[in-house]
């Protein structure tokens, strides 16, 4: 197994520095998951405004592929509308659980390409799942809340 | 021949005590050891805290039971009912005598520890036995270096009856902390549950002393001898517990079958756990007599090729001598200690010593996550655990969620232990924090 499949220098860059990280306020919903089997955890909060994901902050500890994906999935979620950032959410997890069959899309996927390698080591997966998971929770959560008050 | 089975010839004969193990003899039991991975790596299995490999003797004995004698136990009049049944009890007879039980009426098979210990939670809180069930004012002991299978099921029979649960904390280099012991294990102790030898720390545990303690004030000890009985030798008498619970398949056994040891007296006054066939004396459509022991906890088909596979388990372990087990295993715990202590970036959690200390080995590797760690260990074909080891509440108390761990059986040898040590500085290297 090439180890630098896995690892691409960029997912690396992003683990090392994580982009997007810290708890920040004002925020719409706020989910906490874990992978039971490590125990990693990642505590993540959304704001939508107007449709668009204005901002998604997180407090995470976890791996290198868990800390990259979701460094990568902040730069490619925020600021995009609520319904294009839903559609490339499947499109990472259909990647994800590809086994390695999926071909990604770099147009929709950008830097998260970088984790194709992932879909191969099925160990994995739930490591680079955990911030988008966590992400799709808040954000139905936020939504839902939005559709209660109108 | 390998570097390895010249390596491991040497530890045979350098060992300083008789019986000292054959490595290479031992390493050509198992099939798998010689298996590559992917990309033709070689292995190094360093899990079997995790679950051990299988000889050959084993896969034999599964295969065979199978092949020749396969029918239900106790209740066929034909020829291969009886062998079944014999193979079965005989292997029953094995697992007593390996751990020095007074009868084979005191070893009960279940599925695994797990089960084992569930069983005494459960029975210890059901009425219809002949001690009073543990219920509200009761409390339980445990500790917080327990693996989640002598944690939950206390907690669940707190829950249920109204006890409540307390525990040992944990000093900073691993150990029980027995400073309170006697403010712990009290007049209103019912039952103290601990682990013999730490799937974590690999602490070992001064159960003997914890039981003299838990029996002057009338409570049961049970003891989780998971990681114990494939690596010490177990004599019950003098271990002073009241219960223990082990699993086949860390002993070089199949999966699917463990043990729960109890003093004779004390499983014929707890109540049944599963009902169910085989469990039973009589049965009418208002009530149910049952069994006498070790039957009355057997509810249902057995693991039947499982009790005799680990029945061959324990034949194994025996012709090697579990002396010669536990040496190889201290004294390759002792050569990884001193390795790894080497390694500046890499911190140990858990006792640095060989002293009192099995040979599973957790740590953590300053600025990479466990995980990681084990990713780039596996790809040179090093093969370790990473992530909770089911001791959640262990790892809290060191500050920590998850950790890398190494550890070994008696096939390891030392250059498999410095095969681990090269890929954890490839590891530093690889990620850039050395």
């Amino acid at each position: 197994m090439d180890l630098d499949t896995l690892y691409q220098e960029i997912i690396l860059d992003h683990a090392r520095a994580p982009h997007h990280c810290g708890l920040r306020v004002p925020f719409g919903a706020e989910v906490h998951h874990v992978n039971p089997t490590c125990g990693d955890e990642v505590t993540l909060r959304v704001r939508l405004g107007d449709g668009v994901v204005d901002d998604v902050s997180y407090a995470a500890e976890g791996c290198a592929i868990s800390k990259a994906s979701t460094s990568v999935m902040c730069d490619l979620l925020i600021g995009r509308p609520v319904d294009v950032a839903m559609r490339v959410s499947d499109e990472f997890m259909a990647l994800m659980e590809g086994r390695g069959a999926v071909s990604a899309d770099e147009d929709v996927l950008g830097d998260a390409v970088a984790l194709s390698g992932v879909a191969k080591f099925p160990a994995r997966v739930k490591c680079a799942l955990l911030g988008w998971m966590a992400w799709k929770d808040a954000t139905a959560r936020v939504v839902a809340g939005e559709s209660e008050q109108q | 021949m390998s570097t390895a089975t010249e390596r491991a010839g040497v530890v045979g004969r350098s060992a300083d005590n008789a019986g000292s193990l054959d490595v290479a003899a031992v390493r050509a039991d198992f099939p798998i050891l010689g298996r590559r991975l992917a990309d033709g790596r070689l292995l190094a299995y360093l899990d079997s805290a995790n679950t051990s490999q299988k000889p050959v003797q084993v896969l034999d004995a599964l295969s065979e039971h199978y092949r020749l004698h396969n029918a239900n136990v106790a209740r066929a009049v034909h020829q291969l009912g009886a062998e079944a049944t014999d193979a079965y009890e005989g292997a029953r007879s094995k697992v007593a005598g390996f751990i020095g039980a007074a009868s084979p009426a005191e070893v009960v098979f279940t599925k695994n520890s797990t089960e084992a210990l569930n069983l005494v939670a459960s029975t210890l809180g059901t009425a219809g036995g002949r001690t009073r069930p543990i219920g509200p004012g009761d409390e339980i002991v445990i500790s917080e270096m327990e693996h989640h299978s002598n944690i939950v099921p206390w907690q669940l029979l707190a829950q249920r009856t109204g006890a409540t649960l307390r525990w040992f904390g944990l000093t900073g280099d691993g150990r029980l902390d027995l400073s309170s012991i006697d403010a712990l294990i009290t007049e209103r102790t019912r039952v103290v549950s601990l682990v013999w030898v730490s799937n974590l720390l690999g602490t070992v545990n001064p159960v003997a002393d914890i039981a003299r303690r838990a029996h002057e004030v009338g409570a049961l000890m049970v003891v989780d001898a998971s990681q114990a009985v494939p690596q010490l030798p177990v004599d019950v008498a003098a271990l002073g517990a009241d219960l223990m619970a082990f699993t086949g398949h860390k002993m070089c056994g199949p999966t699917g079958i463990g043990v729960l040891w109890g003093r004779a007296e004390l499983l014929e006054e707890l109540p049944p756990f599963l009902g169910g066939g085989s469990m039973i004396e009589s049965v009418s459509m208002e009530r149910s007599t049952y069994a006498p022991i070790p039957h009355k906890f057997e509810a249902g088909t057995p693991p039947i090729a499982q009790a005799v596979g680990l029945g061959a388990a324990v034949d194994y372990l025996s012709a090697l001598g579990m002396d010669a087990v536990a040496h190889h295993e201290r004294r390759l715990t002792d050569y990884a200690l001193t390795r790894l202590a080497e390694l500046t970036e890499v911190r140990v959690v858990g006792p640095t010593s060989a002293v009192d200390r099995g040979g599973a080995i957790s740590f953590v590797v300053d600025g990479v996550h466990p995980h990681d760690v084990a990713q780039v260990l596996d790809s040179v074909g090093v093969e370790i655990r990473a992530g909770h080891h089911c001791a959640k509440p262990a790892h809290a108390r060191f500050g920590l969620q998850s950790t890398a761990r190494a550890s070994f059986y008696l096939y390891n040898t030392d250059e498999e232990v410095d095969r681990l040590i090269d890929a954890l500085d490839r590891t530093i290297r690889f990620f850039g924090v050395g």
